[in-house]
């Protein structure tokens, strides 16, 4: 409840329009209320007096409150609509600015799929609460209360029947409610698991294809189908108990007033009128209880979906800036003291132990590693994407910590080994690296990563649509299109995590030649070939996390029996 | 994006709802069980409500004690009937609700997966996505909720126009009026409402496609800092869906105000005309009261009905979305060549005629594109003898992807053919042509599950020691041993536990266990560092043993033992033969070759 509570509190501007509407039902019902009693009257006075003026002015009031009755229900209708969706929109883009605060182990504490839900069909949940929710709510109090009042000053001996058996109602609809409500949490769970077996199928259709394994896909899929249905009957099956349950407790109330008032009737304590009358005034109250516990019930499944959207707005970035960051890298030098790093806290091994090291200014720098040797890991805290366990990575002379991010990330530029495009054209990607790049910067940009050359080739050049993380290019052309745009942030430091492996040796050479140029920039190539490394200045040797060598490629060749060993298998292999 | 949901056909309302009934035609007995429960509980309500006035009437003439015991145990009687009813209903309901359901989600997801590359090549994942997770929850909430609501309300509104005809023919006229007016008007608004709906959906799926987009993609946008320009897009799709929604449910929620208000217009009309004719001696005062009675009561079904049928109404979009995807054309397979197991081996059944199985495969004159007008190959010629490797060269976007691609039928040939030991691979059934082809694809895609089940993906009746023979040929043994839990590591999706080297060594390794007459090695080596890369080639010559081999390599080793080496230069095979030959001709291959020692 305190989930939903606090969401409350992102309706903002919102808030007036749903007290506007619920002042809205408050009205309608306060019409509906009256019309059946200015009916009674045009019946019991203007008919039985043949008084026709009297009737035509009875049936014109009916008609104007009927009218009336219309134009607050048109206007609920909107103000409702209006903070429902506007309460979503507000919810879903609170989350969406927490989630880009976030830091990668924040990410990891979720699946991708499951925030994506979070995003979207739980916000539904919580906008049908009020679409489908609000009215009732509002309206059964104003039932229960009048309808209670108008039994009591009726008859008080016949209001202790139904005074005994309302709490026995509210204690079974309660208990429906809290029995399903750790249920739909489950439901969601399930649904969670559903998903990502359906994402995880659209991201690998082509393995799934290739391997023929449609059938295998089917019943893996067919497992979490199962698993939905079962935990969603049972949901389903145990919160529509409350429609019988509520059926039978207003029968008992009915038969057991028809006894006893039968009995008072008899020995003459009542009148029949007053019978009839009070049994639609019973009627009225149960009636408000099931529309309250309908309501409620709508309400344990929008609490789920509170409680996830919830978590994610509560989640703190791992990632803290100080107060009074620093918001300038005033050079280009990195340096390494003593890091130690490891990705989850209770990992048994660090991914990177004790490194020190140190990069002067505008230095081209080599850095060669077997596959898990941690050369990724080591650029990705120079970018602060990850916090180190221990010791200190400091880029132009400060602590990354000491930065704002914005400028630590717009002073180190790096390109990512997992390159990423995102849909739309190739202009919308490179603007990423310069949002008012204009179209000489782009192609300069292009011409040194190689890219330009296959661009001038397509039709609609800097305008060619992508489509989703880049389809439509291949992943040499990816690759150049990603250094185009890291070049368009005239980085300080630029970093290459493995980023020409797919792009052909003669093209790669010619990038490199291009890069030389850049004066200044330090630049830090990872590479698996040792000839994208040869001419750096500096060349780092990771093995299984640790520093093994560092030098000059004539040095390594004398000191280092490692990189003799990488060198002599590459040349004789040849790569292309 | 062309997106699924098309304009083309936009009232198809009428298929839409066939198509959902012949869903709910699976569970016939217990829909029609529900039906008569459902119709059992609204007559014992409407007789136990009925009861109250002879028990009443009984009291006034004086009938005693007795008669009241009597008229109180029928009416007890009735309601238990009722509430029993009502119990199973519900109970059935629930369960048949979501057997349907599942039903369409099982269909949903089956025929995706029949569905050509082309359709996941043009649909974001997140639009797909959001018919699992939109739609198809639109359609069970409207069946949990809607269907025996909409058979009561229907019954109790039949019945109710009854009474009213039988007690007052002349005021029922009245009433019939403002019936038809009110379904005119809801019938109005729903077709109005739909169309809001749709575009509602549409939007959902869009921001669903965003932001799984920018999640997959965080640390580009981080290592960009494009976090506000990102912020800026996403509030864009989040406005536009919060406007559609908006407008959809002020539509929808305009009915039930509507209904209200006609009935209540009615309810005065029918008072002042029941009014006159109590005046002219047309009726009783008595007939009136008990008249207008009824005509409150039709009120409530009305309301309701009109209330179910705003979640019918999502769930219709949402269900003609799905519909159209299950009604979009399978990849074609007119292939019935079929493969089989024979004493020596594998081999082709051409109906009843056995072929082996050599993997020979041969283009002759292939030509091929992606999209009209953009030729990716061109009279693409080539020959792959039994146990030959043939290795494509060429520089990226010349085409070699598409080459193997065409081998196993992810896309077909536009013109030309491709022969697979002297068949037309149009002639083989796909998944017999794809289980007899190898794949390690450029990008390694796992699943959720341990690295046993990953690896076991190539061939799922292989033993354990299978699986550990393969990932020892792939030179995964060692980092797989070295893990945790070995073998039984779980690795997620998107494989953030392992690196991409060790990804695609599971993908060698997946390929190794399948253990397939021809293999094809698309750029799988090109992430992993040289001595890592080193253990896996001896591994891979032992695997490409007396198996035809396609490979897109950037290792010149792996190329220079190839029996024949193809150089591709904009979609055309530009130089062709062993490595010797190719190095004497001096031409493109030379360059790129020479190509490494001018950067040393």
């Amino acid at each position: 409840m305190g989930d939903f509570r606090r969401l409350l509190g992102l309706l903002g501007p919102y808030r007036k329009d749903i007290i506007i509407a619920c002042i809205l039902i408050l009205v309608e019902t306060c019409f509906e209320l009256v019309i059946p009693t200015m009916m009674a009257d045009l019946i019991d006075i203007g008919v039985a007096n043949h008084d026709i003026p009297y009737m035509l002015a009875k049936g014109g009031q009916m008609a104007l409150c009927a009218l009336l009755a219309l134009a607050t229900g048109l206007a609920y209708a909107r103000f409702a609509a209006r903070s429902a969706y506007g309460w979503g929109a507000r919810i879903r883009k609170a989350q969406y600015e927490k989630l880009q605060t976030w830091a990668f182990s924040n990410m990891d504490n979720f699946e991708t799929s499951s925030l994506v839900t979070r995003l979207t069909s739980d916000i539904t949940v919580m906008q049908n609460a009020i679409n489908n929710g609000l009215r009732p709510l509002v309206r059964a109090p104003v039932m229960f209360i009048l309808g209670v009042f108008f039994s009591f000053s009726m008859n008080s001996e016949l209001a202790l029947v139904f005074i005994i058996l309302t709490p026995v109602l509210g204690i079974v609809l309660f208990s429906i409610v809290r029995a399903v409500a750790p249920l739909y949490t489950r439901l969601q769970q399930t649904v969670d698991s559903l998903n990502g077996v359906v994402e995880e199928n659209l991201r690998a259709i082509r393995t799934v294809k290739a391997f023929v394994r449609g059938e295998y896909e089917e019943e893996k899929f067919s497992a979490v189908n199962g698993s939905l249905y079962s935990t969603a009957t049972k949901t389903n099956s145990r919160a529509c108990l409350n429609l019988p349950f509520f059926q039978a407790t207003m029968y008992l109330c009915v038969i057991l007033l028809m006894y006893i008032g039968g009995s008072m009737v008899l020995s003459g304590q009542l009148l029949v009128g007053q019978l009839t009358g009070f049994l639609s005034y019973v009627m009225q109250v149960l009636n408000s209880m099931m529309m309250l516990s309908n309501v409620f019930l709508l309400l344990t499944r929008s609490l789920a979906s509170a409680g996830r959207i919830e978590r994610v707005l509560e989640e703190k970035s791992a990632l803290a800036e100080k107060p009074g960051a620093l918001d300038e890298v005033p050079s280009s030098g990195v340096e390494l003291r003593s890091v130690c790093f490891k990705y989850v806290e209770d990992a048994p091994e660090y991914t990177l132990k004790d490194i020190s090291l140190t990069i002067e200014e505008g230095q081209t720098i080599g850095i060669l590693g077997g596959t898990g040797s941690g050369k990724t890991t080591l650029v990705q805290l120079m970018d602060r994407l990850y916090d180190t366990t221990s010791g200190q990575v400091l880029v132009g002379g400060h602590d990354v910590r000491d930065y704002s991010l914005h400028a630590l990330r717009e002073a180190v530029g790096m390109v990512l080994q997992k390159n990423l495009l995102f849909s739309g054209t190739v202009r919308d990607n490179l603007k990423w690296g310069k949002e008012d790049a204009d179209d000489e910067e782009l192609w300069q940009a292009c011409d040194m990563a190689g890219a330009g050359e296959f661009l001038r080739r397509f039709p609609k050049g800097l305008d060619t649509d992508l489509g989703q993380g880049g389809v439509n290019v291949s992943g040499g052309q990816k690759q150049r299109l990603c250094i185009a745009r890291a070049l368009l942030k005239h980085p300080k430091v630029l970093i290459f995590d493995d980023s020409t492996s797919a792009v052909d040796t003669a093209t790669e050479a010619m990038i490199r030649k291009e890069l030389a140029r850049l004066s200044g920039v330090t630049k830090i190539f990872i590479a698996q070939r040792i000839s994208t490394v040869m001419e750096a200045d500096r060349i780092f040797i990771l093995d299984n996390g640790r520093l093994a060598g560092q030098g000059t490629h004539e040095e390594l060749m004398a000191g280092s029996a490692l990189y003799r060993e990488i060198y002599d298998s590459q040349i004789k292999g040849g790569t292309l | 994006m062309p997106r699924i949901v098309s304009a083309k056909k936009p009232k198809n309302l009428g298929y839409t709802v066939r198509r959902l009934l012949s869903y709910m035609g699976r569970h016939k007995f217990s829909l029609l069980s529900v039906a008569i429960l459902v119709i059992t509980s609204v007559l014992c309500n409407l007789a136990g409500t009925y009861m109250i006035s002879p028990v009443i009437d009984n009291l006034v003439s004086g009938g005693g004690m007795p008669a009241l015991t009597r008229g109180v145990a029928v009416t007890a009687v009735i309601y238990v009937i009722g509430v029993i009813s009502a119990l199973l209903y519900s109970q059935i309901m629930a369960y048949s609700s979501q057997k349907i359901v599942y039903d369409i989600r099982k269909d949903l997801f089956n025929h995706m997966q029949t569905l050509p590359l082309k359709f996941f090549d043009g649909h974001k994942s997140g639009d797909v996505m959001s018919y699992y997770t939109n739609d198809v929850d639109t359609i069970s909430d409207a069946l949990n909720n809607s269907f025996s609501a909409v058979v009561k309300n229907g019954f109790q509104i039949i019945g109710t126009m009854t009474m009213l005809v039988v007690l007052n023919w002349r005021l029922s006229l009245i009433v019939a009026l403002s019936y038809a007016c009110m379904f005119a008007y809801v019938r109005y608004s729903a077709g109005r409402s739909k169309e809001y709906y749709k575009k509602q959906q549409r939007s959902l799926g869009e921001l669903d496609g965003y932001i799984q987009e920018m999640v997959a993609g965080q640390k580009v946008v981080k290592v960009f800092n494009h976090e506000k320009a990102n912020l800026a897009g996403f509030d864009e799709r989040n406005t536009d869906l919060q406007a559609m929604g908006t407008a959809a449910q002020a539509y929808a929620s305009t009915m039930i105000p509507a209904v209200v208000s006609i009935s209540f217009l009615t309810y005065t009309i029918v008072s002042l005309a029941g009014g006159f004719m109590v005046l002219e001696g047309l009726t009783s005062l008595g007939a009136l009261a008990s008249y207008l009675v009824f005509v409150r009561q039709a009120a409530a079904p009305i309301n309701q009905f009109t209330q179910q049928s705003n979640f019918l109404l999502s769930s219709l979009a949402g269900a003609e979305r799905i519909f159209e995807l299950v009604d979009m054309k399978s990849e074609t397979d007119e292939g019935q060549i079929t493969l089989e197991t024979t004493d020596t081996g594998w081999a082709w059944n051409d109906s009843g005629t056995l072929i082996p199985l050599r993997g020979d495969v041969r283009f002759e004159n292939v030509d091929f594109s992606y999209d009209e007008g953009h030729p990716v190959l061109r009279s693409v010629s080539l020959y792959a003898k039994p146990g030959q490797k043939i290795a494509f060269v060429g520089s990226t976007g010349a085409g070699k992807t598409t080459v193997t691609n065409l081998i196993n039928r992810f896309y077909d040939v536009n013109s030309g053919r491709i022969l697979y030991d002297g068949i037309d691979v149009r002639r083989i059934a796909k998944d017999d042509l794809r289980r007899s082809l190898g794949m390690v694809l450029q990008d390694t895609h796992l699943f959720t599950g341990t690295i046993r089940e990953n690896i076991r993906y190539g061939r799922l009746e292989a033993s354990d020691r299978e699986v550990e023979e393969a990932a020892h040929i792939a030179n995964a043994d060692s980092f797989i041993r070295r893990l945790p839990q070995g073998y039984d590591t779980i690795v997620y999706a998107d494989g953030a536990n392992l690196s991409s080297g060790q990804r695609q060594l599971l993908s060698i390794a997946r390929a190794a266990v399948a253990n397939p007459p021809v293999l094809i090695l698309d750029e799988a080596t090109s992430n992993i560092d040289t001595r890592t890369e080193d253990l896996i080639e001896k591994g891979m010559d032992r695997l490409m043993e007396g198996r035809t081999v396609f490979v897109i390599a950037h290792r010149l080793s792996t190329v220079r033992n190839a029996n024949a080496i193809m150089v591709l230069e904009n979609g055309e095979i530009v130089e062709r033969g062993d490595h010797e030959e190719l190095m004497k001709q001096r031409g493109r291959y030379y360059r790129l070759y020479t190509g490494m020692f001018e950067l040393s």
